[in-house]
């Protein structure tokens, strides 16, 4: 019975090879390059990032992507190699790390293809054509300032690091320098991973060890929607919960007015967007494109909720 | 392994010697589980506290689901590495078919009720499928189940739309006692473990199909020659595994009410190691249950330790967890044949 099978997969295979064409010659080809979905902000930058480039396609037929996701720097090297070789224009990447992506960047720059950094920069200054990235000390001091303010008189905190990455070092890095000299506490801090399922372990062995913790910084508002849970499990009361980036659901829990969550970090993964599509017009319409394009990490609050809130996204 | 080993391991299984070699060999996952508790209550004062060990038995009754059907994999000679990915598919189906049951069957015990024989078949399903390639299309376990772990892992991804599939909040009160729950006190997922594990113990160590699955895995040869069905007994151990994948992702969804791409990441690892801990050999022909539990417990509770003492750096959590895991196998190991 296998044996039909094969030969029927085989026959299968053949016809798929005759019908695929070669491709038309385009314009010019955008390579993109971002990490996969590993946890839910790159999930939603996926999401973003494909919906654009359907976006763009449409618009303008004669531009052409190619579309590139990588589930560790290496591969995202290997990826990069490949994209080069299918003669690109241009780059959009979203660096997994700077320091090893620097080199292969560097070599599809000295080649002529324009690029864009997304998110993360280089090791290197001035490889770069076009950078659009989130603000990340910002988003570090963004969640001190809200802590400092939310205790004036002194608090106790706990605090959920992400995945250990440049990224996750460059924020936590920021939160210490401005809770240095406060009345602020920082008990413990572990990795969760930005993970909803480690937040939620991480946090019930916080509650276990700490009698009196105020405030919690889990980093990333899917582990902040795990540290929700193991609160209310526990039937902790006074606990504030601080995530961060922007997920529509803590959104809207902050909108509603949540007894644990009453702020957000904007940090969003449709920060691809405008680097895809400024990428697309400088070879669309020939627009001049470069310099640096850097989106704010705001506190959201009750007030300004509703516009951030994006009910339909994934994320 | 020849025929002379197999035998050897299984005889040892079966009557343990009674030199103090053989008590460590046979009780080692245990011993090491007590020392580990040992190492905790020292640590912090939390750690013995009724809610902190309901907390941990609890956590693990997820994983601990899964390495039961593993136990059975694994003795039979086989591997499942999808299991993970495996659990990821099966809550985000689940979530999707109750959300969009909830209509017809309002927000009851119904409801719920449908969603657990949703992920049963689910999970058999994908079980049987992993089952017959590897039996019938008689491919290598290992391959078929790395392939199934990324098509799994995929399907979930492009369901998701890369972000998470959540259960409607209206519904999500039917469906929470079967994580926070407790009857007489003890949560509902420790009740779910106990009885999946001790029926588990019962089938592999005292029922006739327990014993051809530990034949198989000794010597498939001989079992086939000896008339038991190998065929069926091998695609029924990968059944058994998806349905255990399956019930343990009826006790996940509640927990959080949402399953993402990032759900049961490195499960496979986490189960297949609590497997060879608790004693199961990864060669196959001897398991044992209990072990498997213990295995669960003792990878549970390395990282409670980690969280409740906070005296190692995060950034070495990992080389700790690695290190008690080989010690854990190391305690159990007959070095006398040298």
């Amino acid at each position: 019975m296998f044996d039909r099978l094969k030969s029927i997969l085989a026959a299968g295979a053949v016809v798929i090879a005759s019908l695929a064409t070669p491709a038309l010659a385009a314009d010019a080809v955008i390579g993109v390059s971002i990490p996969a979905a590993t946890h839910g902000w790159t999930g939603g930058l996926n999401y973003h990032t494909k919906r654009t480039i359907d976006r763009m396609k449409e618009a303008f037929p004669n531009i052409d992507f190619v579309l590139a996701t990588s589930s560790s720097a290496t591969q995202q090297v290997n990826d990069i190699e490949d994209l080069m070789a299918r003669n690109i224009n241009a780059l959009v990447v979203l660096p997994f790390e700077s320091d090893p992506l620097t080199e292969p960047v560097k070599a599809a720059k000295a080649k002529g293809v324009f690029i864009a950094t997304v998110d993360r920069g280089l090791a290197e200054e001035g490889i770069e054509d076009l950078y659009v990235g989130g603000d990340n000390p910002q988003y570090g001091t963004a969640a001190a300032e809200y802590f400092k303010k939310k205790f004036p008189d002194g608090g106790k905190i706990v605090v959920m690091r992400g995945i250990p990455t440049a990224i996750d070092n460059i924020r936590i890095d920021a939160f210490n320098a401005a809770l240095k000299d406060t009345k602020i506490e920082v008990l413990d801090m572990q990795y969760a991973n930005w993970n909803p399922d480690k937040g939620f372990e991480v946090m019930q062995d916080y509650l276990q060890r700490f009698p009196e913790i105020n405030g919690v910084w889990a980093g990333d508002d899917d582990a902040a929607l795990g540290a929700i849970e193991a609160i209310k499990q526990a039937e902790r009361k006074n606990v504030t919960v601080l995530g961060g980036s922007g997920m529509n659901k803590v959104i809207k829990l902050v909108m509603d007015g949540h007894d644990m969550v009453d702020a957000d970090i904007f940090y969003p993964p449709t920060l691809i967007i405008p680097a895809i599509e400024l990428v697309t017009m400088k070879f669309a319409t020939q627009a001049p494109i470069n310099g640096r394009y850097v989106l704010g990490s705001p506190l959201i609050t009750k007030d300004n909720a509703a516009e951030y809130y994006f009910p339909d996204a994934p994320y | 392994m020849t025929d002379i080993t197999a035998t050897s391991t299984g005889d040892a299984a079966v009557s343990p010697s009674r030199t103090l070699a053989g008590i460590f060999e046979a009780a080692g996952p245990l011993i090491a589980l007590i020392l580990l508790m040992l190492i905790g209550s020292l640590m912090s004062d939390s750690f013995l506290g009724a809610e902190n060990l309901s907390n941990v038995f609890t956590r693990s009754a997820i994983i601990g689901i899964i390495a039961v059907g593993a136990t059975f994999v694994i003795t039979a000679g086989g591997l499942d590495l999808s299991v993970g990915s495996l659990s990821a598919l099966v809550a985000g189906v689940t979530i999707m078919f109750m959300n969009s049951a909830a209509e017809v069957l309002g927000p009851g015990w119904q409801l719920v009720a449908a969603g657990i024989v949703c992920s049963l078949v689910v999970g058999a399903a994908a079980g049987l499928l992993n089952g017959v390639m590897i039996v019938k299309g008689r491919v290598e376990a290992f391959i078929v189940t790395l392939g199934a772990m990324g098509i799994f892992r995929s399907i979930i991804t492009w369901l998701a739309d890369g972000g998470s599939i959540s259960l409607d909040f209206s519904l999500r009160d039917a469906a929470r006692p079967i994580y926070y729950g407790q009857v007489l006190g003890i949560a509902v997922p420790i009740l779910v473990l106990a009885v999946i594990a001790i029926v588990g113990e019962l089938v592999l160590r005292r029922m006739r199909f327990g014993r051809h699955v530990a034949a198989i895995g000794s010597n498939r040869h001989v079992a086939f020659y000896s008339a038991i069905p190998v065929n069926r007994v091998r695609i029924l151990t990968y059944v058994i595994q998806g349905l255990c994948v399956a019930i343990a992702t009826v006790i996940y969804v509640p927990r959080l009410g949402a399953a993402t791409p990032s759900t049961g990441l490195m499960w496979e690892l986490e189960a297949i190691a609590a497997v060879i801990i608790g004693g199961t050999a990864l060669s196959g022909g001897f398991g044992r249950i209990w072990g498997t539990i213990v295995g669960v417990l003792i990878l549970g509770f390395i990282s409670n330790i980690l969280n409740l003492a906070g005296f190692v750096s995060p950034y070495l959590n990992g080389a700790f967890q690695g290190a008690i895991i080989i010690i854990a196998v190391l305690l159990q190991r007959d070095r006398s044949q040298g």
